[in-house]
């Protein structure tokens, strides 16, 4: 089978969702003897991550540099990708499920005439069948599906595959006939999130506080915890502190807000709804402080600390400290 | 202006989902409900009518008779009309789109919204479908949006910020938590809602290209490893997760 990678920049970098794309196409590329291509658009400078993608397994990396693609739109991008799906016979096509994946991803697919497999949390091969399992009812159930038609197309849940390197001959091809821009929304402004430097979908570490926290003004104790894991943690919140406007909505994680799957999820004074186990129980070790024992996060959670978050949340922080100064 | 609002009924977001048989869920005593995105949706087509009383919300959604009792809360709460577009709601998205994007085509609508995904299937395809199979433009995950001259400023959530797009009309918006608070139906809402019309359409058969293989509980867990002591199990905790996260 041969397999697209769809790549993402943001900030003048690849985006490490799109090196976990690149991993998963290149895997199914090899279950069936084919190639993993990677398409990469972007303003001027783009091109130099074709090296970041050759070495995650890409063979031939479809480059579209031009200053018109500088801020991603998604309708030209979709008509690009298009026009590389069809020129190359490509059976599969990967994208994380970014907020700009998830964006481009149905676009593509309808161009296609072809349905979205979205937000899948495992792909394979078997009896030279492409299965896709994915969430159901906000995680409450999983779904393995086959798709009767090629293409085909996958949205990935981010932090779920983790990327490999896998290094491949990363041929470079330039794409010089940039599709016309149809019908589009013009974008006015981008304005960055003030609250946290790292998006909660995208940190190796998230910490998240529910009504357990007693009011916003006990959230520097999250904070500093944050602070104290490092650079690469973000701070979440359950619905009910974001319903409660505690914290902003970008933070939220659950059904209606944000799915998460960090390899570390700190629950602190978090009942676990429902809703909420839905948007994190993929994580890969989830830990729940809460003072009541019987509270159902403790069913999800590999570690539980039954006690006052405020006696306990400084001196895990303090702890951390600690440790890390230890080296 | 006229505004269609597609919407879905899906389980009851709290409600546990029991699978049964390969590939089915155990309905009996599962509540429905709207999707809560398309309660969002539906939300932020009313505001355009508080304020502009001449705004017609039209109410849309794709399924069996069932989906009626959803059309009749949409209506409740306070849409003109709803439509019933008789077909199935499969896991096949384009399918679906393709569906909806026949009657709306008839209604030529100046807005057209949805939820930013669905409460059960979430795999956030259908509505940018339809605006590329209508050839409209469309913003997807938007928190807010407000109407200018002839077009529509819509923020739109991202990883990390929020974006301002401005489209001209007609267009597609994918709505999701934000600004829109959904109200409940009034008692007057829900008497009226019943002299309101419910119109039903066929939608042409589609075959569908998506095989379930198999429906599964979410994955077990392991029973989680509760440290006694309070903050005293703190040291053994940390330990634990250094060794085995390696995040710190």
């Amino acid at each position: 089978m041969k397999v697209l990678a769809v790549a993402e920049t943001r900030d003048g970098g690849l985006r490490a969702s799109s090196l976990e794309a690149m991993t998963v196409a290149r895997t199914i590329a090899d279950a069936g003897g084919g190639e993993a291509d990677a398409l990469l658009a972007g303003g001027a400078g783009v091109a130099e991550h074709a090296a970041d993608l050759a070495r995650y397994g890409a063979d031939t990396i479809f480059v579209a540099e031009h200053e018109s693609l500088a801020t991603l739109p998604v309708e030209r991008l979709a008509s690009l990708a298009r026009v590389v799906i069809a020129e190359n016979a490509h059976d599969v096509v990967v994208l994380s499920a970014t907020a700009f994946g998830s964006d481009l991803a149905p676009r593509i697919a309808a161009k296609l005439e072809i349905p979205l497999a979205g937000d899948a949390t495992a792909v394979e091969i078997a009896d030279g069948e492409l299965r896709i399992t994915r969430p159901v009812y906000g995680g409450r159930a999983f779904a393995t599906i086959a798709i009767d038609l090629s293409p085909r197309i996958i949205s990935l849940r981010p932090n779920v595959f983790g990327p490999q390197e896998r290094p491949a001959a990363g041929r470079v091809e330039r794409v010089v006939d940039l599709p016309q821009a149809g019908p589009h929304a013009k974008l006015l402004e981008v304005r960055a999130s003030t609250s946290t430097a790292l998006d909660v979908s995208e940190a190796a570490v998230v910490v998240s506080g529910g009504r357990g926290m007693r009011g916003p003004e006990n959230w520097h104790l999250l904070e500093e915890l944050c602070a104290a894991i490092g650079p690469h943690c973000s701070l979440g919140a359950s619905r009910a502190v974001v319903d409660a406007g505690w914290r902003p909505h970008s933070e939220q994680v659950g059904q209606t807000g944000r799915t998460v799957a960090p390899r570390l999820y700190i629950a602190v004074g978090i009942s676990g709804a429902m809703q909420h186990l839905a948007g994190m129980r993929t994580s890969a070790t989830i830990v729940a402080i809460n003072k009541d024992p019987d509270a159902p996060i403790f069913r999800v959670a590999d570690y539980g600390i039954v006690g006052d978050a405020f006696e306990i949340v400084p001196r895990l922080t303090e702890e951390i400290r600690r440790l890390r100064a230890a080296g | 202006m006229k505004i269609v609002v597609c919407v879905k009924r899906v389980p009851d977001t709290e409600a546990r989902i029991r699978v049964r048989g390969p590939a089915g869920i155990d309905a009996a005593g599962l509540k429905y409900v709207l999707s809560p995105y398309d309660e969002f949706a539906l939300e932020g087509a009313l505001r355009l009518k508080d304020s502009s009383p001449d705004t017609e919300v039209v109410a849309l959604s794709l399924g069996d008779d069932s989906v009626a009792e959803q059309l009749r809360t949409a209506l409740a709460m306070g849409a003109d009309r709803a439509i019933l577009v008789r077909g199935a709601s499969s896991d096949d998205g384009f399918a679906v789109a393709r569906s909806i994007a026949a009657v709306v085509r008839n209604e030529s609508p100046d807005l057209l919204l949805f939820g930013v995904k669905s409460a059960d299937q979430g795999q956030q395809q259908v509505g940018p479908m339809v605006a590329e199979l209508l050839e409209l433009p469309c913003v997807t995950a938007v928190s807010s949006f407000r109407l200018a001259e002839g077009s529509v400023r819509a923020d739109r959530e991202l990883d990390g910020g929020t974006a301002t797009f401005e489209a001209s009309l007609p267009c597609v918006l994918t709505i999701t938590k934000g600004e829109y608070e959904p109200r409940y139906p009034s008692l007057r809402g829900i008497m009226l809602a019943k002299r309101k019309p419910v119109e039903e359409v066929d939608a042409p058969a589609e075959a569908p290209r998506v095989r379930l293989l198999s429906l599964d509980p979410p994955p077990e867990r392991p029973p989680a490893t509760i440290l006694e002591g309070g903050a005293d199990a703190i040291p053994e905790l940390v330990q634990r997760l250094r060794r085995e996260t390696g995040v710190f």
